[in-house]
């Protein structure tokens, strides 16, 4: 059913997969603009490069054509023929998704032609059709139903005499997040689209023929793939709906706020649905420069996390060492005594994943001006050479969207696809229709398409850099014209990591000294969490191993839920103070709690790995007695004695544009330069590597729990369940 | 189904597309290529034996490679190969030969769209043997009667378009065809007419043999494509049309086995021997089957433009129980649209006497019904045939054959409201030209033919069905 994309269907004819139709498409490259072909939509003349199709051409000027089965970032399958419109000197209609623009060509969107062969069309789809939308979840937002009120007929012709009935389609079982209603499916094919070209997954097909043709999965089995979610949105009816949210709510009843995902380290767009204070289902938002309008399955069905485990009121450790539920003065005055006794430098704040960034300043601010400068941050980076100091070192430098214009990606000990699964979808979608390839060092992983497999050793990786290596890769790095090299952050924290660091950026930055294309950015360092580019940016040091040897006596974990700050490592008088929204890992060793806000509740500044500054807008309010992070941390101080300067949100901010206007610069993303110094300063620290890299998240039952609100979430452990029960299945 | 689905395209042209731009589309006579002065002919046939093409057509002779030498095949095939692309289609543009799979494209026309400055793709010649319109029986007499007339045709026309292979895609319940045809080409190859060099040429050329799995659809042509691929069935988006995007993504073309049989024969005997049949435009010989209420159905081939009556009286022994007797004809394949006795007593047989009848050429399956047929239960049967085979893709074929059939089928006993007729012709004309590939059209035709020559028959049931068990609850639902 799938159509390869052309260049994909050329090359599997050749074994070598370099297309013969000189299908690689560079910016560089590209000949001269081919001259635009003017065609009239409805009379009105557009000019548009040759290849459009007429769909294209009518949203240029503004005429919608009614679809199904197109969809933007699908390959066109053109088989529910709503869009069919009338060409002048066409004696029938034409499906306006996949025909090209001819010169001259003049359409009518409007004419009678049009308008009876979409009545036809939408008869014919209603005909098999339930017509259950007031027990269907898609009711309110499905496009069936606003496209039969807007060019359907007006009466039923439909005589069922007989009773014979409309067509029932049995019910498919694809896993614990999509419901199948499959009696509502008009087989449109975008779901088998969608798996196949962007999650990866050949698992969708359809099966029979005529009107017995039915899509599913050929055999029972669940649809293994980190981006299922997705053909949630993209079935333009009810058949693929979402189990968590059945039966929830309507459309019409919610209020829906746009914000920012904080589950993966590339900050999604999302809109957050909520009714009557309660988060009920997330959703993407459309951004193209992160994550186009996909969403992974953590970032969108985790939220059912965030109604459990909470921590709803400030709690205090009583004789015997339970935390008891107290008033939030009891609370901040037994943190704020713990403080005022403790010497600076035995004062420890350590900031984890979900931190964001006004907490971070806050926190950090009120450290300092006790005196002490140990603020840390769970997670490991060398400091040697640059450190932390240039954004170079510890971003995607290259960008998310630039991905999609490498022609070949070496990917360090990280395994993307669980990692940052949208990040994976680009550089599969680089893959498919731009001929680019992958490379990888480190553990073999399923990353969704073919790569090359460089090995596991880090001395490879040395080898690269220094133009030792005798693979292949390194003819194919030095040859390629737009190359990135993604680095996981996971293998910095060990203690090869800095010359692990030092010898990627000699890589890239010799390959980037060779490009014609000066503007591109080769090397990429990919972080593991939604907080850890801002704690850097707002200079909290990375990895606490030091920090905790010195015993400290008084530690603040500011959502430190990471493990890496345990009882046992402290001093047995050491005072914890947990921040956070979740009772995870950090508040079960705490003697205060001060319960904060979750994502969905504040608005909070994240950086993305890229370093793009975005900010989460309150959802519903905190439950129970939790508060703002910044507001936590400024009652604190109040009481510690050292007045922190900010009063508001816009204050606090002020301060974070003193620190870095990137943080404060909304949306946009900075180019990031002194690649070379970096890259001199570290020069020192290339020494032998003998290591084997090695990534933390390896299966699809790895990725669904890493952070406090998915570790609290019922659906990913039904997912992480489902997950595990299918690999012994027989399928 | 033998590319009668792709009848559709008679109108529109779908190879146009390549050359320019749609404007030319709805432009029928760009495709008469006719250059020699009209012939005077005024009567056609009856066919002189020693003009006939298919000289085994029933079987009575040898149809190995010895037979087939004695019959003249593979004689200077060597020279046709030597004179070179140019000369083969310019001899079939002379013969004004038309596709014989239904559609009716120039031949010519067509294989000289492959002949565009290459751009190192290889080119393909695909042979549509999936021969499964009802009615339909010329091309399974051709390949176990004369396989290598099919073979000789296969190098003939794959050196007039440049292609390094031919795959004959052939129907999966065609299995003593398949292996006559095997053995065939088995012979060809040993005999060095094909394969490398082939018959001396310095031309390497392949010829395979895919077997299907007996889905009608995958007679359509992309959907063979698709199959000969390893896919589902399922027609492909057009354009891009095969001879830019087909077989493995290569420019490919894709003939009937009848008219790629004939072109050995035309490039020996010449274009304007071939043309001198038939009147313009439809020139040449033509295989037609005619089987139902006849005395003795039969597989024959003829001169173009014989007419129908003439036809079915000179070699199937007349209609059962005479002339008079004759209740329709369908006269091109299930597909096309039936007609009535009074049309078929004047009806031309070609492409455009069928067209000016309402009707269409299609495979020239003759499907003869006497009166004692039950004209909508005929129908009622095909569009179950029609229902069956849709591949599900597209919306108006996959919904609207499914609820004709379920239409139909009440008008068989007449539990229906006089209203739905026109409700039918409706929801048949809203399926033709709206789907991907023909099939709908095929499936449309024969509903719009029973109504158009047979609404007084449908009418008369209903009104006796109510008079029997009063008035149908269409009746009061519609």
């Amino acid at each position: 059913m799938l159509r390869q994309p052309l260049t994909r269907a050329i090359a599997l004819s050749s074994p070598s997969r370099v297309a013969p139709l000189g299908a690689r498409r560079y910016a560089d490259a590209v000949p001269a603009q081919p001259e635009k072909v003017e065609v009239f939509i409805d009379d009105k003349p557009v000019y548009v490069p040759p290849g459009t199709t007429v769909l294209q051409a009518a949203a240029q000027v503004g005429v919608e054509i009614p679809r199904f089965c197109y969809h933007e970032r699908l390959a066109v399958a053109g088989n529910c023929r709503m869009c069919l419109v009338e060409v002048e000197k066409s004696p029938k209609p034409v499906a306006a998704c996949a025909m090209p623009v001819m010169k001259g060509m003049r359409v009518k969107t409007d004419s009678d032609l049009t308008k009876k062969a979409r009545e036809g069309v939408m008869e014919f789809l209603l005909v098999n059709h339930p017509l259950d939308c007031p027990i269907c979840d898609q009711g309110g937002e499905c496009d069936l139903q606003d496209q039969s009120m807007a060019f359907g007929s007006d009466k039923s012709r439909f005589t069922d005499i007989h009773f014979s009935g409309k067509r029932a389609v049995e019910d498919k079982d694809v896993g614990p997040l999509i419901k199948t209603i499959m009696t509502r499916c008009i087989h449109c094919t975008r779901c088998i689209r969608f798996a196949s070209e962007v999650a990866g997954v050949d698992d969708f097909g359809t099966t029979g023929r005529g009107s017995d043709m039915q899509v599913g999965t050929y055999v029972e089995k669940m649809f293994l793939s980190e981006l299922s979610g997705n053909i949630i949105d993209l079935c333009p009816v009810g058949a693929l709906t979402s189990k968590p949210y059945s039966f929830a709510a309507r459309p019409w009843e919610t209020r829906r706020i746009d914000s920012v995902d904080v589950l993966d380290p590339l900050g999604s767009n999302i809109v957050v649905t909520t009714r009557t204070n309660e988060v009920l289902r997330i959703l993407p938002r459309t951004n193209e420069e992160i994550n186009e309008e996909w969403l992974s399955d953590k970032s969108r069905f985790a939220c059912d996390g965030l109604k459990r485990q909470r921590l709803v009121t400030p709690m205090l450790a009583d004789s015997r060492g339970n935390l008891t539920p107290v008033e939030w003065e009891d609370a901040i005055v037994a943190a704020a005594r713990a403080i005022q006794d403790c010497p600076p430098d035995k004062l420890l704040a350590v900031a984890g994943d979900l931190a964001d960034a006004e907490s971070l300043v806050a926190l950090k601010d009120l450290v300092n001006r006790l005196g002490s400068e140990n603020v840390y941050t769970e997670r490991d980076f060398p400091l040697e050479g640059s450190g932390t100091d240039l954004r170079s070192s510890y971003l995607l430098n290259t960008k998310i969207a630039n991905v999609e214009d490498a022609d070949f990606v070496l990917l360090i000990g990280t395994n993307v696809r669980f990692e940052a699964p949208l990040l994976n979808a680009r550089i599969r979608k680089a893959f498919i229709h731009k001929e680019t390839d992958v490379a990888v060092i480190g553990p073999k992983i399923d990353l969704t398409y073919d790569y090359l497999h460089v090995g596991d050793s880090a001395s490879v990786v040395k080898d690269l850099a220094t133009g030792s290596s005798s693979h292949e890769v390194l003819k194919r790095l030095d040859a390629a014209k737009r190359p990135i090299v993604i680095l996981g952050a996971d293998q910095l924290k060990t203690q090869e990591g800095s010359a692990l660091l030092a010898y990627t950026q000699e890589l890239a930055l010799r390959l980037q000294d060779k490009l014609q294309d000066k503007n591109w950015k080769v090397l990429n360092v990919l972080q593991r969490s939604a907080g850890a580019v801002a704690a850097l940016d707002l200079g909290y040091r990375p990895g606490v191993a030091t920090a905790l040897a010195a015993q400290p006596r008084v530690v603040f974990l500011l959502g430190a839920d990471g493990g890496v700050v345990t009882r046992e490592q402290l001093p047995k008088d050491a005072f914890v103070i947990y921040q956070g929204h979740h009772g995870d890992v950090g508040a079960s060793i705490a003697d205060v709690v001060f319960a904060g806000a979750a994502y969905t509740e504040k608005r909070a500044t994240y950086v993305n790995a890229e370093g793009r500054a975005q900010q989460t807008l309150p959802a519903v309010s905190p439950p129970g007695r939790a508060r703002d992070d910044w507001k936590i941390i400024r009652a604190l101080s109040e009481v510690v004695g050292e007045r922190l300067p900010y009063n508001n949100l816009d204050e606090v901010r002020d301060r974070l544009g003193q620190i870095s206007p990137a943080l404060v610069s909304y949306g946009e993303v900075q180019d990031n330069n002194y690649f070379a110094q970096a890259r001199a300063l570290s020069k020192s620290l290339q020494k032998p590597v003998s290591g084997t890299l090695d990534v933390q998240l390896k299966q699809l039952e790895d990725f669904f729990m890493t952070d406090p609100i998915s570790r609290a979430s019922p659906t990913m452990a039904k997912c992480v369940q489902a997950v595990i029960k299918q690999k012994s299945s027989v399928y | 189904m033998a590319g009668a689905l792709a009848r559709v395209i008679q109108g529109t042209k779908s190879h146009l597309g390549l050359v320019g731009p749609l404007v030319n589309i709805s432009n029928v006579p760009v495709r008469c290529q006719q250059t020699q002065a009209p012939p005077t002919k005024s009567q056609y046939g009856p066919l002189a034996d020693s003009d006939r093409i298919f000289t085994n057509l029933y079987g009575r002779h040898d149809w190995r490679l010895k037979g087939a030498l004695s019959r003249g095949d593979w004689y200077l095939t060597k020279d046709i190969l030597l004179k070179g692309t140019d000369w083969i289609v310019n001899e079939l543009k002379t013969s004004g030969l038309r596709g014989r799979g239904g559609a009716g494209f120039p031949t010519g026309m067509k294989w000289s769209f492959m002949n565009k400055p290459s751009d190192g793709r290889p080119k393909y010649l695909v042979v549509n043997a999936d021969e499964g319109e009802p009615g339909t029986c010329k091309d399974r007499e051709i390949m176990r009667h004369d396989p290598h007339k099919l073979v000789e045709g296969c190098l003939i026309a794959g050196r007039a378009m440049g292609a390094c292979a031919a795959y004959i895609y052939i129907r999966g319940e065609f299995y003593n065809e398949a292996s006559n045809l095997q053995v065939a080409i088995a012979e060809a190859y040993q005999a060095g007419l094909i394969g490398k060099n082939a018959c001396g040429s310095g031309y390497d050329f392949d010829v395979f043999v895919h077997r299907g799995a007996g889905a009608y659809i995958c007679g359509e042509e992309t959907a063979l494509i698709e199959s000969i691929e390893g896919k589902q069935g399922k027609p492909r988006l057009k354009p891009p049309f095969p001879a830019d995007v087909g077989l493995f993504g290569c420019p490919t073309t894709v003939n009937n086995v009848e008219t790629i049989a004939v072109a050995p024969t035309i490039c020996r005997r010449g274009g304007k021997w071939f043309a001198s049949f038939g009147r313009p435009r439809n020139s040449g010989t033509k295989l037609f089957n005619i089987s139902g209420h006849v005395n003795t159905p039969c597989t024959v081939e003829e001169e173009m433009s014989i007419p129908l009556k003439e036809l079915i009286e000179r070699h199937a022994g007349g209609v059962t129980g005479g002339w008079d007797n004759l209740l329709a004809i369908i006269p091109g394949g299930s597909s096309t649209p039936l007609i009535p006795k009074d049309v078929c007593t004047t009806a031309i047989m070609d492409f455009d006497g069928l067209v000016a009848a309402q009707t269409s050429l299609g495979t020239a399956a003759i499907i003869v019904m006497d009166k004692s047929t039950d004209i909508v239960k005929a129908i009622a049967r095909l569009i179950m045939f029609y229902k069956h085979e849709s591949c599900g893709q597209c919306t108006p074929c996959r919904e609207g054959v499914s609820w004709m059939n379920k239409i139909i089928y009440r008008f068989v006993e007449g539990n229906a409201s006089p209203k739905e007729i026109d409700m039918l012709w409706e929801i048949s004309k809203q399926i033709e030209g709206h789907t991907i590939c023909a099939l709908g059209d095929g499936a449309a035709w024969p509903v719009q033919g029973l109504i158009r020559h047979f609404r007084p028959e449908l009418e008369r049931r209903m009104q006796e069905y109510a008079a029997a068990n009063g008035p149908s609850k269409a009746e009061r639902l519609y």
